[in-house]
């Protein structure tokens, strides 16, 4: 096929091209030629279309997204906001700690171990790109029911591939979630989460300025994958819309991502660079117009020098590639002979394919010819945004409460915990996180089943992070403004119980088609929430990402907005455990018990969901979060009390170190009875152990903070003893561990 | 007392286990795949990872880089050797230790606290160990599985060369319950377990890996 | 242009799980053809014109020092046109 040049364009104005089969609407397209004074080059073309996808230009969300920005607290924190490849902010020290959270659902289900493999090399490049040494990773996932014949196809490629390539990169896995409802069947939900650290002055931006400086293409060689949809420009017979020839699954090479961070640090170390994009979706696309936006505009590309592992790529698939593992450099001719030197020492294959202009045009050339002439803001950040229709969905009208029978004997409690606690989404997972490497680095303190994830930082002054991602998707689907509101509150309690103080916020949201009003209403109300949110507890979101269309027909999966929150601890050695340490320990539970069942666990395995989301107690919770952080020294274990109710969190605070505990629910005390006391998800409780000693100061501290405490139990024997009834722990272990190995083996 | 630790292209561990020969209060010095100066190194840690992506086979490149040729050389002179899991392999590719290691026969990745048994202490890396001390220690591969013929077997057990047995579970399907094993000599020792990642309670199960440390620093100031 | 193929399969006393995977996922399939199944590597080397005896022998020596493992592999070469 003909090369499609600027000249060719200009000449031949009424060309019949393909926007419709790349995913632009009319009026795009018409945007496009009105930009452009003429019709786009194929290569253009490419490039508007994939830029302008909801996945890259937001243009759905958008408009939704901007309240992050209006309704923002004033934070002294915040050093890099949202816009960057990552947020980042300060952690004190000196040091400053980026973090994101990202989505990687569509291929995921295509090829499970590919599409979470680089998943997973997709966000940590975006750390990396900061100029931020990543240190840990975390996965949320959500499954379709974990005894569905997919969900066997899908789960353990999966997991093998967030193993596969986190493992083989050095990065600890230090938690996530795994639940599975039916929604996802056919959608499964993979978030990857990374977090780096850097110093203040090692913070690095995606931006191209400078006329004369280079534009250095390192990493791995470009190849034909995840290009898909945009072959139909490389076949010659696109107009008798014969399928697409490349394959759209990226395949991962962790290796070679390894040596990328230690190369790219090394190059960070001396400073050697003036920007740095990595390549992700979009590829070459994405990295040039981004850089050349934000920097001062004009960039030359000679795209023939772009090293290629497949050297039949057309110029187009070129600029849409999305192979792994490549970074995009913009640095001074005179740092160059040091940069490649540095390349070299990790062989990795660099190589110049541009220069930084004084115009305002990204100018791609292609042995010469002039292939792409366009203002590069048009393609990064001018793409449509979209205000769809937003209606809030009829099911919420037909939504009917929770009618569960009471437990009234002992015999009763047995069944129902041990039937919860084997249940896939309560059972233990470590089946699945035995499967990561959690220790390599040699810095986390804590990590899953854990309440956060917990890593150090410095060695000499004790300073470390604390991480923890959550969502209550069921809370979301009953009311997603405070299932939003909830998801975070839930994971500032996790981020304070492990001893850390919550201090920012990054998101992924995961809904339906946004063409759907139904959806489109989750969507909003779920950004109203957490914007909301976030002003009220003075936590700056720090980045996001959206997944829409993660549904199956007119099924859309349930809302599900992941809430990464990052914690500080000033001394990690202070870090409080959720495991039992020994007997003869006084057990309390922090906060009220309310008789409110919807969207729990509890009601989900009688096969209900409810008709009403509890309405979050922000004081309450701020004042919860505060006695922790101050009490915490008096805490001989402490653990979040959430899915599955007091029953779960009982089960694996007892099960952590084998030492049992003696429960006595009073019944009267709690509205809803036993069965509201055991299995109740009410937010705002905390389950503690303190050593007899010290049980006045944290009264005293629990009627400061205005609290309530109640005391619930003792620690030691080898059962857990509920109101008389005894399950002893082998017992206990058999049923919360089996399960997976059972399902997935 | 200066104790080397290899960077091979992938190595993940390294940074592990130059801390744990600083908290063993030896002094820790990174060395290169690349080059074969040992920069005066009285002992060498070869550490965990996925040396050039455990493609081909685990430690199957590695075992062809220029400061392996220099360390072969050292430790058929006595020079101790200590390689961690993807070291293990390498040196198993290499030649100084015998068997090879393949893939874990549940065909999954495991990371978690192992029981195991101190057997052989007659070597630099574990004469702080009493003979029979249970330790835990972290072990996390996917290619763990110790594999030789039956007449090595023999040979290792006869002379008393395991180091380290896996006891209460065999996490891999390693013939013997083998965890680690040392060479004729004693000075080339290999395990699967990661003892640099059991050197403070804060970060890993027990402080039990610090010994093999310590042992090595002992050894030296004892020649 | 012609390609060397180099074969390396496990000796037959190692234990190979990938193999054994295979041979139990068979039958669940409706495949029941296989007593047992046992899973090797395939190395395609491209060589200008006719590999001389000199290449095979170079070859056979890259193969038993770099592409196996003598201690649980073994290993064939064989020309292909």
């Amino acid at each position: 096929m003909a090369l499609d040049t600027v000249a060719t364009a200009a000449a031949n104005p009424t060309t019949e091209q393909p926007w419709r089969e790349l995913g632009l609407k009319e009026d795009e397209y018409a945007r496009i030629k009105e930009i452009l004074g003429r019709r786009p080059t194929s290569s253009e073309l490419a490039m508007y279309s994939v830029m302008w996808s909801e996945h890259c230009s937001y243009k759905s969300s958008k408009v939704h997204l901007k309240q992050f920005g209006e309704k923002a607290p004033k934070s002294d924190a915040l050093l890099v906001g949202i816009g960057e490849n990552a947020g980042v902010v300060d952690i004190g020290q000196g040091y400053a700690v980026t973090f994101k959270i990202e989505s990687h659902n569509h291929p995921s289900f295509v090829e499970p171990y590919q599409g979470a493999a680089t998943g997973v090399g997709g966000i940590v490049r975006d750390i990396l790109t900061m100029g931020a040494r990543p240190i840990a990773i975390m996965d949320p996932l959500r499954f379709g029911p974990a005894d569905a014949v997919d969900t066997r196809r899908v789960l353990p490629g999966i997991i093998a591939g967030v193993g596969g390539y986190g493992n083989c990169l050095g990065l600890p896995n230090i938690g996530g979630e795994i639940v599975f409802d039916e929604t996802y069947a056919g959608n499964p939900l993979v978030n990857a989460l990374c977090v780096g650290v850097m110093r203040h002055e090692d913070i690095k931006l995606a931006t191209a300025h400078g006329t004369g400086n280079l534009v250095v293409l390192f990493g791995a060689k470009t190849g034909g994958d995840g290009i898909g949809g945009v072959s139909v420009l490389a076949s010659e017979t696109f107009a008798s819309g014969k399928a697409a020839k490349r394959p759209s699954v990226q395949v991962g090479d962790p290796f070679a991502e390894k040596v990328l961070i230690e190369c790219s640090l090394e190059i960070f170390a001396e400073d050697l660079v003036i920007g740095i994009q990595d390549l992700g979706g979009a590829g070459l696309s994405c990295a040039t117009s981004e850089l050349a936006s934000a920097g001062s505009g004009g960039m030359a590309i000679q795209l023939e020098k772009v090293p290629l592992r497949d050297p039949s790529l057309s110029p187009e698939e070129i600029l849409m590639s999305e192979s792994q593992e490549r970074m995009c450099a913009i640095i001074e001719p005179s740092k160059l002979s040091r940069f490649m030197k540095i390349c070299k020492k990790w062989d990795v294959t660099a190589t110049v394919i541009g220069e930084v202009t004084d115009g305002e045009h990204l100018h791609i050339t292609f042995n010469g010819e002039l292939i792409v002439d366009v203002p590069p803001r048009t393609v990064a950040h001018d793409g449509p945004v979209y205000n769809r229709p937003i209606a809030k969905p009829a099911y919420l009208d037909s939504l009917k409460p929770v009618t569960l029978p009471a437990i009234s004997n002992p015999k009763e409690i047995k069944a129902a915990l041990l039937q919860l606690i084997s249940s896939p989404n309560i059972a233990d997972k470590s089946w699945v996180t035995d499967q990561y490497d959690r220790y390599v680095q040699g810095n986390s303190v804590l990590s899953q089943p854990e309440d956060s994830g917990m890593v150090r930082i410095d060695e000499q002054t004790h300073l470390g992070v604390a991480i923890s991602t959550d969502a209550n998707a069921r809370w979301s689907y009953l009311d997603p403004y405070n299932g939003a509101k909830l998801a975070l509150l839930e994971s500032c309690r996790n981020i304070a119980t492990t001893g850390a103080k919550p201090l920012a916020v990054t998101n992924c949201l995961n809904f339906g088609s946004p063409e759907d009003p139904g959806v489109m209403w989750q969507f909003s109300e779920t950004v109203r929430g957490l914007a909301d949110i976030c002003l009220e507890m003075g936590l700056p979101v720090t980045g996001g990402n959206v997944s829409f269309y993660n549904q199956t027909g007119a099924v859309a999966i349930l809302p599900t907005p992941v809430i990464g929150v990052l914690g500080v601890i000033q001394d990690v050695r202070t870090r409080t455990k959720m495991g039992l340490p020994a007997a003869g320990l006084e057990i309390f539970q922090l906060g009220n018990t309310d008789d409110n069942f919807s969207g729990s666990e509890y009601a989900h395995l009688h096969g209900q969901i409810g008709d009403h989301a509890p309405t979050p107690d922000i004081d309450a919770e701020i004042r919860l979060v505060n006695l922790l952080l101050e009490a915490q020294q008096f805490f001989q274990s402490a653990h979040d009390i959430s899915d599955g109710g007091l029953a779960a969190a009982l089960t694996e605070t007892v099960l952590k170190n084998s030492v049992g505990a003696t429960i006595e629910l009073i019944e009267q005390y709690i509205p809803g009875g036993l069965t509201a006391g055991l299995f109740a998800e009410t937010p705002g409780r905390v389950l503690i152990a303190v050593d007899p000693v010290n049980i006045e100061e944290v009264r005293a501290l629990s009627n400061k903070y205005n609290v309530p405490m109640h005391r619930i139990g003792k620690s030691g024997g080898s059962a857990l003893v509920i109101n008389g009834e005894s399950i002893e722990l082998t017992e206990l272990r058999r049923a919360h561990t089996e399960t997976f190995a059972k399902l997935f083996n | 007392m200066r104790i080397g630790v290899v960077t091979f292209p992938g190595s993940l561990d390294d940074s592990s286990a130059l801390r744990a020969i600083r908290l063993a209060g030896g002094t820790p010095v990174p060395l290169f795949h690349a080059s074969d100066d040992l920069k005066e190194v009285e002992a060498v840690v070869l550490p965990g990872g996925f040396s050039y992506g455990d493609y081909l086979r685990c430690g199957a490149i590695s075992r062809f880089a220029p400061i392996m040729a220099s360390i072969i050389v050292a430790a058929e002179h006595g020079f101790p050797v200590l390689g961690i899991c993807n070291g293990f392999q390498i040196l198993c590719e290499s030649h100084l230790l015998p068997g090879a290691l393949t893939r874990n026969q549940d065909l999954h990745f495991v990371c978690t606290d192992q029981a195991l048994i101190v057997e052989n202490t007659d070597t630099p890396w574990t004469n702080g160990y009493a003979k029979g001390d249970r330790i835990i220690v972290p072990i996390k591969n996917g290619e763990g599985s110790f594999q030789a013929g039956a007449d090595t077997l023999k040979q290792l057990e006869d002379d008393g060369r395991i180091v380290l047995r896996y006891v209460d579970k065999n996490p891999n399907g390693s013939q013997h319950d083998i965890a680690g094993i040392s060479n004729a000599r004693g000075n080339v020792v290999g395990v699967m377990p990661h003892p640099e990642q059991a050197i403070e309670l804060l970060t890993g199960p027990s402080e039990d890996g610090l010994t093999f440390f310590t042992s090595v620093l002992h050894t030296m100031v004892g020649r | 242009m012609a390609t060397i193929i180099v074969e390396v399969m496990l000796k037959p006393e190692i234990l190979d799980p990938q193999g054994q995977a295979v041979a139990s996922a068979l039958p669940r399939l409706g495949f029941t053809f296989a007593k047992s199944v046992r899973q090797g590597k395939r190395f395609e080397i491209i060589v200008d014109g006719e590999p001389t005896a000199a290449q095979l022998a170079e070859v056979e020596n890259a193969a038993e020092k770099l592409l196996s493992n003598p201690v649980i592999e073994t290993y064939v070469v064989r020309v292909e046109k």
